[in-house]
């Protein structure tokens, strides 16, 4: 479970642990999944309706992979809660967000005063993502 | 020229103040070294043999007289009074202490410049044709587009850890002067058979140790969609490229892992999906930016008459100045290689003497370039001779561009901690021996390139003559290589046999050059010559 400061949703955590995609593409009633980087995220397409929550891990941080998947998830629609997990550092949570992730659970503590800098010190973005940004080329042209 | 408007200075501003924090927080032992590695490598500060070297981005290599001389206050105040541009139209600082850094980029926000992306596994600063605007074969300027990705890939969030540098390479003519086909996207602007505006993209080029001239993957891309096309490509590399070996993770490993086919395949189905999403640039912004870009208030009715009475100047006029679109205009070309100095390098009076002219011939416009030069794009041939005598005052009027002296080099060995052989004393040796300037215009347009190491930052691979510096059982060693281009006819050289020390290197060039004299036919430069005769002249001539 993540932390408080480290969730960004209202709604009720879900207890069912996450089993691994192979788990759930063989029994497909579990709700909770956890994808390993490397992972093809579109497996998950045709499932998400009984999906509540997707971690998506990171195991260094320096690998990208995990944006990627987020972003395609939101872009298919998926409203249910989407989990970075692993080597997740402050600096990287401002656009992890912005892929689309509302909950976090890294391997070594967060500092919630610089999380809270982070997130807040940019207000313009300069294209669209799956957060709710509005990008300043639609901001220019009104 | 793009100018900011409120929201491109608060996200540059923002990023100073982000980067602030995070060295704040590197300095009081709050984040790790390695942790802090790829932060500061996103805002271009690598850790050097001697110091911190910063690497400040100069977008499309166009900047005004006011950020020229910006770049020389900073290498005054926190440098040793000189600058380094580099052959991807960044200029470079040897000597910065991280403390620095922060006022530095808050400086640079001052003149809306920064150094974002200008290193580490992000989206680098875009480059393009250093004649853009000016160029009287491009069939429209190529900046507001560059400007548009630029924006755009700006803090991308998906796009965050790639799995290795991505540099993007934008151009508008036939004759290509960014080496777009060595970029791991080049794109060039064309008209369709409708004159609809587009792009040809290229995908897969780079140097580095495995050599690629990338493959043209869509031969016409609508304008309007470049940006969520360049997505595509960016996710399925993002998604599929290797992250288990450094060597082996650019995007022109996958694109020949897959092939070009397949390649092709993955990247229009992702295109699909990506194109759901409405992130196209729309065209009212393009016109906005374009408007930025609109040429400058060009005199009509002036005379193309250049008075040649003085014939140093009309050697530098003959050797440096181009071409311009507009009648009574030309290209002046600001040479950064005179005989004994180090390519690229400028000292911060010459930077301040660059923004000058620049302001009072050029429309206050100059541009860097990847050949590691300057240039003044709109200069009246009337005001020629003046800005002639002031750049010899200066000593900026070496008239060697493309010519054998015209070398580009990587730092190397002098400053580089990845370096094999020092790459600066080759480059000086070289000119040295052919500084004669009547022997180099005998030889003719001739490219050299040295790289102290394979990480090819000197482009050896793309010279008519490249250099590589090998580590020989612990010594510098420097290998040969013949007949790579970087332009519109980009090919990849090819090692000539074994290597040199540093003097046999310098003998091993003329023996080449020499060769060429012999068998070239009428109107061949060297890398014409090369292509008719082939390898195997050349290699009898070097080794006997
Ligand atoms: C002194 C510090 C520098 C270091 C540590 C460094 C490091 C590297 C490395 C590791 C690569 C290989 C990347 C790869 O193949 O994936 C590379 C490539 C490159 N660097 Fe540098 N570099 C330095 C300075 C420069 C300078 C001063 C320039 C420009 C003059 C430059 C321009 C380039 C270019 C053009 C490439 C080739 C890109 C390609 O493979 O397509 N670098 N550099
Ligand atoms: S080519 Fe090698 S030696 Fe030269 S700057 Fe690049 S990494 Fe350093």
């Amino acid at each position: 479970m993540a932390d408080d400061f480290l969730r960004f949703r209202d709604d009720e955590p879900t207890e069912e642990p996450a089993v691994t995609l192979d788990a759930f593409l063989d029994q497909t009633n579990s709700s909770a999944v956890r994808l390993e980087a490397g992972e093809d995220v579109r497996l998950l397409l045709p499932h998400l309706h009984h999906i509540s929550l997707i971690e998506v891990d990171f195991p260094r941080f320096r690998d990208g992979r995990g944006y990627s998947s987020a972003q395609i998830l939101r872009e298919a629609g998926y409203k249910g809660e989407l989990r970075a997990t692993g080597d997740v550092l402050v600096d990287q949570m401002d656009h992890m967000r912005r892929c689309g992730f509302d909950s976090f659970a890294p391997n070594a503590p967060i500092d919630p005063e610089v999380l809270r800098a982070t997130l807040d010190r940019y207000a313009f973005r300069y294209q669209t993502a799956a957060d709710a940004a509005v990008p300043v080329w639609k901001l220019r042209h009104g | 020229m793009y100018k900011y408007d409120q929201y491109d200075q608060a996200i540059v501003d923002a990023r100073v103040d982000e980067f602030r924090d995070q060295v704040r927080r590197r300095l009081a032992g709050q984040i790790t070294e390695d942790q802090f590695k790829p932060l500061r490598l996103k805002n271009g500060l690598y850790l050097q043999l001697h110091a911190y070297m910063l690497r400040v981005a100069i977008p499309y290599g166009t900047l005004n007289g006011k950020q020229m001389r910006m770049l020389g206050h900073i290498a005054r105040k926190y440098d040793r009074g000189y600058g380094h541009f580099t052959t991807r139209q960044n200029i470079q600082y040897n000597w910065i202490k991280l403390q620095d850094a922060p006022d530095i980029l808050a400086d640079l926000a001052t003149v809306e410049m920064h150094a974002i992306q200008t290193s580490g596994e992000s989206i680098r600063n875009l480059s393009s044709d250093q004649y853009a605007g000016a160029a009287a074969d491009e069939i429209a300027d190529p900046r507001p587009w560059a400007e548009l990705l630029r924006q755009a890939t700006t803090f991308h969030p998906e796009f965050s850890y790639l799995p290795r540098k991505f540099k993007i390479a934008v151009t508008a003519a036939d004759e290509d002067r960014a080496a777009i086909r060595l970029h791991d996207i080049g794109l060039k602007l064309v008209r369709n058979a409708a004159g609809e505006l587009g792009f040809e993209v290229y995908i897969g080029g780079g140097m580095g140790r495995t050599p690629f001239v990338a493959p043209l993957i869509r031969p016409f891309l609508p304008a309007a969609n470049l940006f969520s096309y360049l997505e595509a490509a960016l996710r399925v590399w993002n998604r599929n490229g290797r992250r288990d070996n450094i060597h082996k993770q650019r995007i022109k490993i996958l694109v020949h892992d897959l092939g070009q086919e397949e390649f092709t395949r993955q990247v229009e189905a992702e295109w699909q999906h990506i194109l759901g999403n409405a992130s196209d640039v729309p065209l009212v912004e393009v016109e906005r930016i374009a408007t930025h870009f609109a040429p400058p208030p060009f005199e009509t009715g002036l005379s193309d008459a250049i008075d040649r009475s003085d014939p140093d100047f009309a050697l530098w006029v003959d050797q440096n100045v181009k071409p311009h679109k507009a009648p009574g205009y030309a290209i002046v070309n600001i040479s950064l290689k005179p005989v004994g100095g180090i390519p690229g390098d400028v000292s911060a009076e010459q930077i301040d003497v660059i923004a000058d002219l620049a302001e009072r011939y050029s429309f206050d416009e100059l541009r860097a370039t990847h050949a590691q030069n300057i240039v003044l794009p709109h200069v009246r041939k009337r005001d020629l001779y003046e800005l002639w005598t002031a750049l010899a005052d200066a000593g900026l009027a070496t008239p060697n561009l493309d010519l054998i002296s015209d070398i580009i080099a990587c730092p190397g060995l002098d400053y580089c901690s990845l370096a094999n052989a020092r790459s600066i004393p080759v480059a000086q040796k070289i000119a040295d021996r052919f500084a004669d300037l009547g022997r180099q215009r005998e030889l003719g347009e001739l490219k050299l390139k040295i790289s102290g190491c394979i990480n090819a930052c000197g482009h050896h691979h793309a010279g008519h003559i490249g250099i590589l510096g090998v580590d020989r059982k612990g010594t510098e060693n420097y290998q040969l290589l013949l007949g790579g281009s970087g332009a519109e006819d980009a090919s990849l050289g090819k090692i000539t046999g074994p290597g040199f020390n540093e003097d046999g290197i310098v003998d091993a060039v003329e023996r080449v050059t020499d060769k060429y004299l012999a068998v070239r036919q009428e109107g061949e430069r060297f890398l014409d010559t090369y292509r008719r005769v082939g390898f195997e002249p050349f290699k009898e001539a070097i080794y006997g």
